[in-house]
């Protein structure tokens, strides 16, 4: 099994795949750990949904899917922004705004008829079928998105967890909202590449929601946020690779499984504490 | 609403000469001056022609019922809230965002209980959460924390996840986050809503003490006076766009209290406190607290 590994990873098209899986990672563990505290899981779903149809609308127009996926995202993001910045219109605005977003879709495949293959690439993830201009584009969004999180990383998360404080200290609360809108519609557009749209959240919640069991350090929580992330992509690649069964579904088995460990781990490491202590 | 000679008369131009003799040099400079101050939300007057000096070292209990713009006040001294008309100084300059010679104490909001994020670490934000990049605080910096973490005793739970901690350990906490830039200004927005009456005392002559020890000049949102009474030197008074500010005594009269909310309103003392009865049927005036006015007193 290892023999077949190292031969299988000495193809290129398997190295690009990997180095896209380790990109994606980073990128969604990173962000993953925002959108858990800032409870924007539905917002995910929404950028998700409406690049499904940006997608499928470039496809139309014979132009790259991926492109296609991050443009419907970004403007997804910059529409919710623009109408939905108090928190108690977020939700039904990132509902509207999806459901819209996601007829104009449904149009798109009707007319869209040729293969219905590339479709449910979109919608489950097929990182196999990416091509190699397109890998480009997704390690530059990578690359973009990575140095946008870490040059407003401190105020990201003065802005996350204190809000109320956070604009008293002077920091621009609702540019930050809309800055971080626009690098999950990049993450998203990035993610779906590997697990898809319909399981977009478990790159985007589990690996966030997972780290918040394993410590109370803010800056170990994000790291183990994105060793997650890492172990869950590039595990399922590998996996995939050897077996028969989609990439998606061992990145899903693999999230989840992490999360379940927590969750039982988290009581009985509390206990060895107070034991110590 | 417009000035109302019946509750600025007698008990505003006292506020600017300065007792404080001994002062720094440029602690000469008033903590903040509003002159003729309004602050309006569209057509809605939150307060108007607020005329206040208060001096560096004060102690100024902002007082009112729910909704008479109370935070307010302090969003415009944030540089948050810009004045419909007038003007206000801060520290001898117009207010700005992220003044860093003003620390702010919140309402206690409870942290979720999961939330990644130690007593330290909130502390940390108020050194360097306005910084945009990343990185860790230099060594000076967490000199810093522990610092203040000591000045309000909260290094035993320090490292503890902050959702798991009590009301008054997480509000000693948002003292040392505001306290650990060193701010020569400190606004609480009510600081105490929600603890109990322990931890009241504790928080106020935390600051109180503070404010004691360093001259700091304190603005402190209360719905309820009397735990702040024994520290307070100064006090405003709003009420649907009027206001009243002076020392406590002054302020804190029946004949003032009626003038305020335009209805027969008595002051009266009782075993140290301070309490406000009114007519709680007399229309267009909200007393709060309606816990404050039991049936025996209210019924005089």
């Amino acid at each position: 099994m290892i023999a077949q590994l190292v031969h299988l990873i000495g193809y290129p098209f398997v190295q690009n795949m990997l180095l896209a899986g380790v990109l994606v990672a980073v990128v969604a563990g990173l962000v993953s750990r925002f959108v858990v505290a800032r409870s924007m899981s539905f917002a995910v779903h929404a950028l998700a949904e409406v690049g499904f149809t940006g997608s499928v609308g470039f496809l139309l127009l014979g132009l790259s899917p991926v492109f296609g996926l991050l443009t419907g995202s970004m403007i997804t993001a910059l529409v919710i922004g623009a109408l939905g910045l108090r928190i108690r219109e977020r939700d039904s605005v990132v509902g509207l705004v999806m459901a819209f977003g996601l007829g104009l879709g449904v149009l798109f495949l009707s007319l869209y008829n040729r293969y219905a293959t590339e479709a449910i690439a979109l919608l489950f993830g097929a990182i196999t079928s990416v091509s190699s201009g397109d890998l480009l584009l997704l390690v530059v969004v990578a690359v973009i998105t990575i140095v946008g999180l870490g040059i407003m990383y401190r105020p990201l998360t003065f802005a996350t967890v204190d809000p109320v404080v956070a604009e008293a200290r002077g920091v621009p609360v609702r540019l930050i909202s809309i800055l971080f809108l626009l690098l999950l519609a990049a993450a998203v557009a990035e993610a779906v590449q590997v697990v898809g749209v319909l399981l977009i959240l478990t790159l985007l919640i589990t690996p966030g929601a997972t780290a918040e069991r394993l410590t109370a350090h803010p800056g170990q929580a994000t790291l183990f946020s994105v060793l997650i992330a890492l172990l869950a992509t590039v595990g399922g690649i590998l996996l995939a690779l050897l077996t028969a069964a989609p990439v998606s579904f061992f990145v899903t088995t693999i999230a989840f499984v992490c999360y379940v460990a927590a969750r039982l781990g988290q009581p009985l490491a509390e206990r060895l504490r107070a034991a110590r202590a | 609403m417009n000035r109302d000679g019946t509750n600025t008369d007698g008990t505003t131009a006292v506020m600017a000469g300065s007792t404080d003799v001994g002062a720094a040099a440029d602690q000469d400079e008033p903590a903040m001056c509003f002159d003729r101050a309004t602050l309006a939300y569209g057509d809605r007057v939150v307060w108007s022609e607020l005329s206040m000096t208060v001096p560096q070292g004060e102690f100024l209990a902002v007082l009112g019922p729910n909704g008479s713009g109370k935070t307010s006040l302090l969003r415009a001294l944030l540089g948050l809230a810009p004045l419909s008309s007038g003007t206000l100084d801060v520290l001898g300059r117009p207010p700005r965002r992220g003044n860093p010679a003003i620390g702010y104490v919140p309402q206690h909001a409870g942290f979720d209980r999961d939330v990644p994020l130690r007593g330290r670490d909130l502390v940390g934000l108020g050194v360097d959460g306005h910084r945009w990049g990343f990185g860790r605080l230099s060594p000076a910096d967490r000199l810093r924390v522990e610092t203040a973490l000591d000045d309000v005793a909260a290094r035993p739970y320090a490292d503890e996840p902050i959702g798991r901690l009590s009301g008054g350990e997480q509000q000693r906490l948002r003292i040392a986050q505001a306290l650990v830039g060193n701010p020569q200004l400190l606004l609480c927005d009510e600081p105490l809503a929600s603890l109990d009456m322990r931890y009241q005392q504790e928080i106020t002559e935390l600051i109180g003490t503070w404010s004691r020890e360093r001259h700091g000049t304190v603005v402190f949102v209360t719905h309820d006076v009397n735990p702040v009474l024994a520290y307070a030197s100064r006090v405003v008074f709003v009420v649907n766009g009027r206001w009243a500010a002076g020392q406590p005594d002054d302020v804190l009269t029946t004949e003032t209290m009626s003038g305020l909310y335009e209805a027969p309103v008595e002051v009266l003392r009782v075993r140290g406190r301070i309490v406000v009865v009114g007519e709680a049927s007399g229309a267009g005036f909200d007393l709060d607290e309606p816990h404050h006015f039991p049936e025996p007193v209210a019924s005089h």
